[in-house]
């Protein structure tokens, strides 16, 4: 149970001032992250064309103190909203995509143990170092073997060496993981157990080591570096995270993860709007008196923008009103809700991008124009397939035998 | 009412343990539940009791044990009379 939960259950009365930072903390870090899209977007050619990290727009992150935001107060942290944090993954990604989605998983890391670990003392520390040292979190979720990428099946377990144990783990994709400076990894409970009944656990780069056996060139996403490698680690059993997998998957994972990937995506989309809307402005500059025939489109566009802005403000909005409710959190509605968000945003993306290249035209389809949404394609085509949409669908629709949506409009 | 319940449960809960070993307060996602075992359970529930589970009640506390399970079918039952 969260702390707020607790103490709504003890009598207090809860004020309507949400808890942690300040609206002006929170704008201020807004600020900062739109100046450091100024370089991201410097970058975003570079970390394309050479598949690297963008190791520039995370200096800064660390340097302002970004990465820390959403671990409490209680341990250090800034508290900062989800509305916030979604808000800097679309900043980031209107700059640079990789610098946003780098930045959301991240965030959907930390927010595991936010929701889950206030209590445990090992990880309460960790969580005041990640804010103390502006750490780096990668995940550690798929796995070779045909596990691939069914995060909730595991081949590898946990083994108990005295006060320690051990894992190895082989062929699992981790993003930024040579960059990372700790991993959530997930496996077995122990080698014996079933492949389902999975723990978490946090191992920082000192304690573990990472051996590379394939290399991320991909289509788009190219800066997130997510290469496969085998896993070996070792550490203090305190650091297995105490409640199972399956709870931090439904409870933190899945809203954190869609939420803020369709934040990263509507980064993208409002970045391809606002490459057609300068497209537009200069066509009709060229002749005064009238309207460019693309201004059409662009105003279809926006409609469309605006629908995707709507989608992620209310899930977000969802999400807020249903932090530290048990039971709202694991109710079937929401699961569908989450679900829902992810397929959405997912395929709005590249519609959008698509239909902005019928307003900018050639301008668009050029790699060297200030229209091109070149790149911005190659990165949108990544998110249907980040956990494929099918696989999301099909999770949706094991729930219709018995599943009834609700109908209302309000909140 | 229990009894049903946990005859329901074994034929369609697909739990790795024996119910009958399982108390009334036992968690059954403990036990081995699954969210596609929710499902099949709540299913069976419906038809046998002849209820229907609102959005607000599919939640997992409502199927967390069989005496959680007897009172959200009592609630839903007592809300239709």
């Amino acid at each position: 149970m969260t702390t707020l939960a607790r103490l709504a259950e003890a009598g207090y009365q809860l004020t309507a001032e949400a808890p942690g930072a300040s609206a002006e903390a929170q704008k201020a870090m807004i600020a900062k992250a739109r100046k450091i899209a100024k370089l991201a977007a410097e970058h975003a050619g570079d970390v394309d064309a050479r598949s690297r990290f963008p190791h520039e727009a995370f200096e800064a992150l660390k340097r302002e103190r970004l990465l820390g935001i959403m671990i409490p107060a209680a341990h250090g942290g800034e508290e900062a909203s989800h509305a916030t944090i979604a808000e800097i993954c679309s900043v980031l990604a209107q700059a640079c995509a990789s610098t946003g989605m780098i930045y959301a998983m991240h965030q959907i890391k930390a927010s595991s143990l936010v929701v889950h670990c206030n209590d445990d003392p090992w990880h309460a520390s960790f969580m005041a170092r990640i804010a103390r040292e502006q750490l780096l979190l990668a995940s550690a979720t798929t796995e070779g073997g045909g596990v691939g990428g069914d995060l909730r099946s595991s081949i590898c377990g946990v083994v108990r060496e005295g006060d320690d144990f051990t894992l190895d783990k082989e062929g699992c994709l981790i993003s930024y993981g040579a960059q990372a400076d700790a991993i959530l990894i997930t496996s077995r409970r122990t080698p014996e157990a079933p492949p389902s009944d999975q723990v978490m656990s946090v191992l920082t780069k000192d304690q573990y080591t990472l051996e590379r056996s394939a290399a991320w060139d991909t289509m788009g996403m190219r800066g997130t570096c997510s290469d496969n490698f085998t896993f070996s680690g070792r550490a203090p059993a305190e650091q297995i995270i105490p409640v199972s997998f399956a709870e931090i998957a439904a409870q933190s994972m899945l809203p954190n993860a869609h939420l803020l990937w369709a934040s990263v995506w509507y980064g993208i989309a409002a970045e391809a709007v606002a490459r057609a809307e300068g497209f537009v402005r200069s066509e009709a500059r060229k002749r005064p008196g009238s309207t460019p025939p693309s201004a059409l489109r662009l105003a279809e566009l926006l409609a469309r923008l605006q629908q995707f802005k709507a989608l992620v403000v209310a899930g977000l909005d969802r999400y807020e009103r249903a932090r530290g409710d048990a039971d709202e959190l694991s109710s079937m509605g929401f699961v569908v809700a989450m679900n829902s968000i992810k397929v959405v945003a997912s395929q709005s993306v590249g519609e959008i991008v698509m239909q902005a290249f019928l307003i900018c035209g050639i301008q668009g389809y050029r790699n060297d124009s200030p229209a091109s949404l070149a790149r911005l394609m190659r990165d949108a085509l990544s998110a249907p397939i980040m956990i494929n949409n099918d696989r999301i669908l099909g999770n949706t629709s094991n729930l219709l035998a018995v599943y009834k949506h609700d109908p209302s409009l309000s909140r | 009412m229990k009894t049903r319940i946990r005859e329901i449960l074994k034929s369609t809960g697909k739990l790795p343990v024996d119910v009958a070993t399982l108390a009334d307060e036992a968690d059954l996602y403990n036990a081995g539940l699954t969210s596609f075992g929710t499902v099949e359970l709540m299913m069976a529930l419906e038809e046998a009791f002849e209820v229907e589970f609102p959005d607000n009640m599919m939640n997992r506390r409502n199927f967390a044990s069989v005496a959680a399970i007897e009172n959200a079918i009592r609630t839903i039952q007592s809300e239709h009379v």
